[in-house]
C-alpha cells in the first residue's frame, strides 16, 4: 500500500496551488452553508417570531405527578404487618432564603442537627433547582414539629412536609419474608428507565428492596396521578388547572399468620436457624422465619453505615435461611428415602435388616456408622424411621444406587427453585452423577450413595424444599407451590390467589404413602420415637421426622463429643413434621443451626407452632367480596384501561 | 510562493508563540467560545455553579490536551499515523467485543479508573492517517489512491457506526473524506458520489438504519406527527429559538430553558439556549466567532510547508465546521437530529478534548514550520 518507489517528480508549487484551490472551495462552501443557517434562524427568529412567541408563552402548563399510596400488608387475619406512617420533614427552598447558613445556624439552635445532615443538605442544594425544597432533617418528633413550628414565622423560606413512609409494627421477625422499602437509587432508576417504568415511577420516592416489598412491588405501588398547574416565567405555581387522582396500591393478604411468625422468632432468639410452615392442602405459606434478623424499619429511612457494618456480622442476618440456607437435609429425608426404596421394590414394609451399629460395601475397609453404637438389632421401615436408624437406610441408598435416588428426589423439589413468591431463594444440591462431573469433574462413588441414605454427603437442602417435600407426604403427593401472598384488595375488590398446583406425584401403589405416613406417626406417638417425648400431651395427633445434621466428619473410631468441639461446627439440629395426622392442616420445618440433636432441639419448637396454630383459632376477619380467579380480574382490569 | 521560508538569509529570532508552539490569534478565538460556553451553561443548568465548574475542569483539561498535541511536530504525527490508526481501529474492534454499554450504546472501554471512548480518538487518527497516506502520492490524488483511502475511511466508520453512534460516525467520516477532497480528489469523482448518494440511501434505509434513527428522519422530515415522542426535541427547541426573536429574551430569562421544556439544555440544545436569550444577534456574534476561528486555520492549513500538514490541518478544521453545522442545522429542524454537541459550547468534556487537541495539532503544524536560516 505504501510504495517506496513514489513517482520521482513532484510539483510542489502545483500542489500547493491545487490545495489552495480546494481550501478556497472549502470556504466558499463554509460561508454558503453559514448563510443557509442564518437565513433559517432569520426566518424562524424574526419572520416567525410572534407565531413561537405566542407558543413559548402558552408553554406554562406544568404537569406535576402525584405518587400513589403504597398498598399495605396484612397477615392472614387481617393484622397489619406494614402500614404508612406520616412522617414530618423539615424542608427548605434555597431560593426563599437570603443567607443559607445562617438559616441553618438558627435551625440549629432549635433542633438537633447532626453533621450528616447538614453536609447532605448541603451537597444537595447544589444539584437541584433552586426553587425545589430539599430536606433538612426528617422523621421529626412530635416535640421537634411543635418547637419548630413556633419559629417559623421567622424562618421564610422553611416549612414542614408531613409525607408518608413505611412502617413495620412488627419488625425483625418479619424482615426476610416481608422485605423493606428502601429509597430509590440510582441503580433502581436504571432498571425503572431500562423497563419503560419511568412515567409510573416519576413521584415515587421508595421502592420495596427485599421479601415480599420487592416482588409485588407493582402491586403495591399503584399508579400515579397528576396535577396540571401552570407557572409563572420564573416556574413558581400560579394555580392549579386540572388533577387526575393516582391508583393507590393495592393491599395485600399474606397467608403468613403473625402468631406463628412471632412465636417462632421468639423461639429461636439467639440462635441461628428458621422455621417455615405451610398448609399442605394449597401451599400457604403459614410462617417463615430466619434468625438472625435485623429492624426492617432501620432500611425505610436509609441505614447508617455503623448499622449496616452490623449486619454484616459473621451470623449473617441479613441472610434468608429459610430459602438461602443450605443445609444437609440428615434424617428428615429418611422418609422420602424409604419412599423411594418402597416405589422401586428395593423393599417392602416387611422388609428388615440386622443392624450391628455399621454398615459396609462389600470389599471396602471403610465402615459407615450408625448414630447408635451398638446398633438398633433386627429393623424393618417403620423402626428403621421410628429410631432413626441409619444403617437401614445405608443399605437402602445403596441398594437404589445414586441415579434412582436423584430422579426420584428430583421430583419433590430438591435441587429446584421452590418458586415461593420472593426474589431471594438458593437451589441447594441434589446431587446426582452428572453434577459431581461437572461441579468436582470426579465420577460418583458408591461411598458417596451410603451417605446420602441419611441426608448426608453432598446433599443441600433449603428450609423451604424440606417443607415443601414434608407437605406433598402429608398430602399424599399433591403438590402446590409456595405461596406467600393470599389475596390482594384493590379497586376491584379483593382477589383471592388461588392455590398453584402443580402435577401430583403418582406412585405405583398408593398404599406407599400410607406406609411412610405410618413411620412418621411412629416417630410422634410410639414410645421410643425420637420426638415420643416433646410431643406426649399434644391435643392432636402429629407426624414427624427428626434429624441431626453432621457438619464435620468424625472418624470411623471417633466419638462425638458435642463439648470438645467448636459452637460452629456443633450438628444442626431439624425437624420436619405435620399435623393434625388424619386432617393435615400444617406442615412445618424447623433448623436450628449448631444446636444438637433434632428430637431435643428442634422438635420443641415445632410443637409450640402446632399448639398455637391448632389450639387457638384466631377470629378471621373474611373480607366481603371475593373473587376468585385473579387471572379474570387481571384481564377484566386491562379492558377497563384499555376503555379509558 | 510567499511563505516564510522564501526568505533566505534572514536569521530571525523565534517568536514567543512558535516556542511555546501556539498561535495566538486561534487561541483568542477558542478562548471566546469557551467563554461563550461557561456562560450559557450556566444558564442552561438552571443557575448551577457546580456544573459551571465542571465545564470549567473541562475546559482546563483540554487546553491542557491542546498543548501537549501542539508539541508534535507534523513528521512526528506522519511516522506514527499508521500505528496509530491500527490501534484505533483495534481499540474500535475491542469496544464493540466488550465495550461498557452507556445510554444503550457500547462507546465506551472501562479503563478501570477511566472510562475511555475510541471513537473520539479515531476523529483525530483518521484524517492524520488518510492525510498521510494521500500525500505519500503526489497529488492531485489518483483514483486508485483516493479508492484505497475510501476504504480506509470505511473500516473505523463501519465500527463507530455499529456502536452504534451515527454523529460519531458521520464526523470521522467527514474527516477522511475532506482529507481526499484536499488532496485534489477529482471532480469527477466527487459529482458521480452525489449522484450515487441517492441509491445508497434508500439502501441504508432499509438494510442499515436502526430502527431509533429512522425514527429520528421521519420526526425531521415531519416533527409534528410525533409532538410528545420524538417530535417533541425540535418542536420545543424551535419554539425556543423563534421566541428568542433578535435581541433575545436576556441572560437567564429564556422560558423555555428556565422552565426544562427544551430537552438536553446543557447539551446538544445549547444552542437553542443561546438563541432563545441572546437572539439573533446572539446567534450572529457566536457564528463570526467561529467564522473567524475556521479562517484561521485555512490560513495556516494553506500556509504549511508540506501537503501533509495543509491536508490535515485543512481536514480537521472543515471537519469542526460539519459539527457546527450539523448541530445548529438540527436544533433549528434543518437536519435530523443526531447526536453532535455545539463544538466547544456543549456542556461536557470529551468532544471538548478532542477538539482542542485537533487545534493543538493545527497549532503545532504551524509552529513547527522550519525556516532557513
Amino acid at each position: 500500500m505504501f510504495s517506496r518507489n513514489r513517482p520521482p517528480i513532484r510539483n510542489p508549487a502545483a500542489e500547493n496551488a491545487l490545495f489552495k484551490r480546494r481550501a478556497i472551495i472549502a470556504f466558499a462552501g463554509v460561508i454558503v452553508l453559514l448563510f443557509l443557517l442564518i437565513s433559517n434562524l432569520y426566518n424562524i427568529q424574526v419572520n416567525s417570531y410572534e407565531t413561537y412567541k405566542t407558543q413559548a408563552n402558552g408553554n406554562r402548563i406544568k404537569v406535576i405527578p402525584i405518587a400513589p399510596n403504597r398498598g399495605l400488608i396484612y397477615d392472614r387475619n387481617g393484622i397489619v404487618l406494614a402500614e404508612n406512617k406520616p412522617n414530618y420533614s423539615l424542608e427548605l427552598i434555597p431560593e426563599e432564603i437570603k443567607n443559607l447558613p445562617d438559616t441553618i445556624n438558627k435551625i440549629a439552635a432549635i433542633l438537633e442537627l447532626t453533621a450528616d445532615e447538614k453536609d447532605n443538605f448541603l451537597s444537595t442544594v447544589n444539584k437541584q433547582r433552586r426553587f425545589k425544597s430539599i430536606t433538612l432533617k426528617s422523621r421529626l418528633t412530635p416535640t421537634e414539629v411543635a418547637q419548630i413550628s413556633v419559629y417559623l414565622h421567622a424562618l421564610p423560606g422553611v416549612s414542614i412536609e408531613a409525607r408518608l413512609r413505611r412502617f413495620y409494627p412488627y419488625g425483625e421477625s418479619l424482615t426476610h419474608t416481608l422485605g423493606y422499602v428502601a429509597r430509590l437509587n440510582k441503580k433502581d432508576q436504571e432498571k425503572i428507565t431500562r423497563d419503560g417504568e419511568d412515567a409510573i415511577y416519576k413521584a415515587t420516592r421508595d421502592i420495596g428492596r427485599l421479601g415480599i416489598e420487592k416482588y409485588y412491588q407493582k402491586l403495591l405501588h399503584g399508579l400515579p396521578g397528576y396535577k396540571e398547574i401552570e407557572v409563572n416565567n420564573r416556574g413558581r405555581v400560579v394555580r392549579v388547572l386540572n388533577e387526575v387522582l393516582p391508583i393507590h396500591g393495592e393491599d395485600l393478604y399474606l397467608n403468613l399468620d403473625i402468631r406463628l411468625q412471632e412465636k417462632a422468632y421468639k423461639e429461636l432468639a439467639g440462635r441461628r436457624g428458621a422455621v417455615v410452615a405451610v398448609d399442605p392442602n394449597n401451599g400457604a405459606v403459614l410462617a417463615m422465619v430466619s434468625s438472625p434478623s435485623y429492624d426492617p424499619n432501620l432500611f425505610v429511612h436509609g441505614i447508617s453505615r455503623d448499622n449496616y457494618k452490623k449486619l454484616l456480622s459473621k451470623d449473617k442476618p441479613l441472610i434468608n435461611r429459610a430459602t438461602m440456607g443450605t443445609y444437609p437435609p440428615a434424617s428428615t429425608i429418611k422418609q422420602l428415602m424409604g419412599l423411594a426404596a418402597l416405589e422401586a421394590h428395593v423393599i417392602d414394609e416387611h422388609t428388615t435388616i440386622s443392624d450391628p451399629g455399621w454398615y459396609k460395601l462389600p470389599n471396602v475397609e471403610r465402615k459407615f456408622r450408625d448414630h447408635l453404637a451398638w446398633g438398633h438389632g433386627v429393623v424393618d421401615i417403620f423402626r428403621a424411621m421410628k429410631k432413626s436408624c441409619d444403617t437401614y437406610f445405608y443399605d437402602v441408598a445403596n441398594k437404589l444406587g445414586i441415579d434412582r435416588i436423584s430422579e426420584f428426589m428430583d421430583k419433590f423439589g430438591f435441587g429446584h427453585y421452590s418458586g415461593i413468591d420472593i426474589h431471594e431463594e438458593k437451589r441447594a444440591i441434589m446431587p446426582s452423577r452428572q453434577w459431581k462431573r461437572d461441579r468436582h469433574n470426579q465420577p460418583w462413588y458408591a461411598g458417596d450413595t451410603i451417605s446420602l441414605g441419611i441426608g448426608q454427603s453432598y446433599w443441600t437442602t433449603t428450609p423451604i424444599q424440606l417443607v415443601d417435600a414434608t407437605a406433598i407426604v402429608a398430602a399424599s403427593g399433591k403438590r402446590f407451590t409456595p405461596q406467600i401472598l393470599g389475596a390482594s384488595l384493590g379497586n376491584n375488590g379483593l382477589l383471592q390467589l388461588p392455590a398453584n398446583d402443580k402435577p401430583s406425584i403418582v406412585l405405583t401403589n398408593d398404599a406407599h404413602w400410607g406406609i411412610v405416613q405410618k413411620g412418621m406417626h411412629q416417630v410422634v406417638n410410639s414410645p421410643g420415637g425420637t420426638a415420643y417425648r416433646v410431643f406426649k400431651g399434644a391435643k392432636y395427633v402429629s407426624a414427624g421426622k427428626t434429624g441431626t445434621a453432621q457438619l464435620i466428619s468424625i472418624a470411623e473410631d471417633e466419638e462425638y463429643d458435642a463439648d470438645k468441639i467448636n459452637e460452629r461446627h456443633r450438628d444442626n439440629a431439624m425437624y420436619v413434621g405435620y399435623a393434625p395426622f388424619d386432617n393435615p392442616q400444617i406442615a412445618i420445618t424447623v433448623v436450628v443451626e449448631n444446636a444438637g440433636g433434632g428430637g431435643s432441639r428442634a422438635a420443641p419448637l415445632a410443637r409450640k407452632i402446632f399448639d398455637v396454630y391448632l389450639n387457638d383459632k384466631p377470629k378471621t376477619k373474611q373480607p366481603e367480596k371475593i373473587v376468585t380467579n385473579i387471572a379474570m380480574a387481571q384481564s377484566d382490569r386491562e379492558v377497563k384501561n384499555a376503555n379509558e | 510562493m510567499q511563505t516564510n521560508n522564501t526568505k533566505v538569509g534572514l536569521a530571525k529570532p523565534e517568536p514567543l508563540s512558535h516556542k511555546v508552539h501556539l498561535d495566538f490569534p486561534l487561541l483568542l478565538g477558542l478562548m471566546a467560545l469557551m467563554l461563550v460556553s461557561l456562560v450559557v451553561v450556566y444558564s442552561a443548568s438552571g443557575e448551577n455553579i457546580a456544573m459551571v465548574k465542571r465545564q470549567a475542569l473541562n475546559i482546563f483539561l483540554s487546553f491542557v490536551a491542546m498543548v501537549i498535541a501542539a508539541q508534535f511536530s507534523p513528521t512526528f504525527l506522519r511516522r506514527w499515523a499508521f500505528s496509530f490508526f491500527i490501534v484505533g481501529v483495534g481499540l474500535l474492534v475491542a469496544t464493540l467485543l466488550f465495550g461498557h454499554v452507556g445510554k444503550g450504546a457500547q462507546r465506551w472501554i472501562d479503563l478501570g479508573v477511566a472510562k475511555f471512548q475510541p471513537s473520539e480518538a479515531m476523529k483525530l487518527i483518521l484524517p492524520i492517517m488518510i492525510a498521510h497516506y494521500i500525500t505519500s502520492y503526489s497529488l492531485p490524488a489518483k483514483l486508485k489512491n483516493v479508492s484505497v483511502g475510501a476504504l480506509l475511511i470505511a473500516i473505523p466508520v463501519f465500527l463507530i457506526y455499529r456502536q452504534p453512534d451515527l454523529g460519531t460516525s458521520i464526523l470521522v467520516a467527514s474527516a477522511g473524506v475532506f482529507a481526499l477532497f484536499l488532496a485534489g480528489m477529482s471532480w469527477k469523482v466527487i459529482s458521480s458520489l452525489f449522484i450515487s448518494i441517492i441509491p445508497f440511501s434508500l439502501m441504508m434505509w432499509y438494510f442499515f438504519l436502526h430502527e431509533y434513527q429512522r425514527s429520528r428522519v421521519l420526526t425531521f422530515l415531519n416533527p409534528e406527527s410525533d409532538p410528545l415522542g420524538s417530535g417533541y426535541h425540535i418542536i420545543q427547541s424551535k419554539i425556543a429559538i423563534g421566541s428568542g426573536g433578535l435581541e433575545g429574551k436576556g441572560w437567564l430569562n429564556g422560558t423555555q430553558s428556565q422552565l426544562e421544556f427544551l430537552p438536553e439544555r446543557h447539551t446538544d440544545f445549547i444552542f437553542s439556549v443561546l438563541s432563545e436569550e441572546f437572539g439573533l444577534i446572539g446567534v450572529i456574534v457566536l457564528l463570526s466567532i467561529y467564522l473567524f476561528v475556521i479562517a484561521r486555520c485555512l490560513y495556516i492549513a494553506n500556509n504549511a510547508q508540506e501537503p501533509f500538514s495543509k491536508v490535515l490541518s485543512g481536514a480537521i478544521t472543515l471537519t469542526f465546521f460539519v459539527y457546527l453545522f450539523v448541530n445548529i442545522g438540527m436544533v433549528s429542524g434543518l437536519l435530523p437530529v443526531v447526536g453532535v454537541p455545539l463544538p466547544l459550547v456543549s456542556y461536557g468534556g470529551t468532544s471538548m478534548i478532542t477538539l482542542m487537541s485537533g487545534f493543538g495539532i493545527i497549532m503545532g503544524i504551524h509552529t513547527h514550520r522550519q525556516f532557513n536560516r
